[in-house]
């Protein structure tokens, strides 16, 4: 066991677990409001450990939707995870057993990802481990404690809180956009395209699950179509 | 609900696990087609916007504060703030817009 990256590992979860915590906070209270119990919004989030694909797939089981329909929408959400496990496979020590990569694969977050990216050289599995092991407590105990709290807060908490989520994603794509116009576009594009569904009378019949993989694979789609991404970008992909 | 709620949480968890661990444990060759390395690098912008808008309008007790919310969130997230800071800057407008309307109205 290589002790120093695990230790630096912990050390650069801190703040991970810390914002993970809040954010799953509001999961927790939004999974209990949607009707799941306590236990099963946690059991989500120890297994699923992604923000934006569980509040999709709480959207998704409260509207009774198909087992299809959440596989897919889980695929298209979580798609970045796997440009983000192909960077991982390049990053990661040569010489360590291969049976490690099935556990560092659980922890493939924007975040967790982000700063073992960021490391000099080569990563040993246990700088992720010890990531993991701040920021997976993090969200678990963040979930129980919103599922826990979310019935006791007045309603006015609660209103407040739930916008959270939207403010945590807007951090994420808003500053790439300031940067990249191609980025901005999609962005305005992505919103402009969703709000159509919402507006429009036939289009408002599709159903949450399906808008958001509609929406990403037409504007991620045409905007790689006509805007290919630069070699030297790809290392901007982080958050 | 007719669907299983623990069919849907392993549907969920596998399709998240498998996405994360395929390239990791089968492929070490870098992506080369310039459209799919494309494509995937839009994904979550595309993805978190689509989310994003116009869901955020009614995630609130009121339309209003929902638009406050995300203007302020908007504004911090435009500064380069912390995740977390723009999420708590984001419910604090939309408390304080609902204070102020509860006030008014």
């Amino acid at each position: 066991m290589d002790v120093l990256s695990f230790k630096r590992g912990l050390r650069d979860g801190v703040p991970i677990g810390l914002g993970y915590f809040a954010v799953s906070f509001t999961f927790g209270m939004m999974a209990v409001s949607g009707g799941l119990s306590t236990a099963q919004a946690v059991l989500i989030s120890l297994t699923n450990l992604t923000s934006a694909g569980q509040f999709a797939g709480l959207d998704i089981i409260a509207a009774g939707g198909s087992y299809w329909e959440m596989a897919l929408t889980q695929l298209i959400i979580n798609l970045r995870y796997c440009l983000m496990s192909f960077s991982l496979a390049q990053k990661l020590q040569r010489n360590v057993p291969w049976g490690h990569r099935f556990f560092v694969a659980f922890g493939v977050t924007d975040e967790i990802f982000g700063v073992s990216a960021s490391q000099e050289g080569r990563v040993s599995p246990f700088y992720n481990y010890g990531a993991m092991c701040v920021a997976v407590p993090g969200w678990s105990l963040g979930t129980l404690a919103g599922g826990i709290s979310g019935n006791l807060l007045p309603a006015f908490v609660v209103s407040a809180l739930s916008v959270a989520i939207y403010g945590m994603f807007l951090a994420v794509i808003i500053p790439p956009a300031k940067k990249n116009k191609a980025v901005l576009g999609v962005v305005a594009g992505a919103m402009g395209v969703s709000s159509l569904f919402a507006a429009v009378p036939v289009l408002k019949r599709v159903s949450s699950g399906f808008v958001i993989i509609i929406t990403t694979v037409l504007v991620a789609g045409i905007a790689a179509y006509f805007c290919p991404v630069e070699e030297k970008e790809e290392s901007t992909h982080e958050s | 609900m007719s669907h299983n709620i623990y069919i849907y949480i392993l549907v969920m968890s596998g399709v998240t696990y498998l996405i994360r661990m395929l390239p990791l444990a089968l492929l070490r060759k870098e992506i080369t087609s310039p459209f799919l390395k494309s494509f995937l690098y839009y994904v979550p912008y595309a993805c978190l916007a689509a989310m994003t808008f116009p869901a955020i309008l009614s995630s609130t007790a009121s339309v209003a504060s929902a638009c406050a919310g995300f203007a302020v969130a908007l504004y911090a997230a435009y500064k380069e703030k912390s995740l977390l800071t723009v999420a708590l800057c984001a419910c604090a407008a939309v408390f304080v817009t609902e204070r102020i309307m509860g006030i008014l109205l």
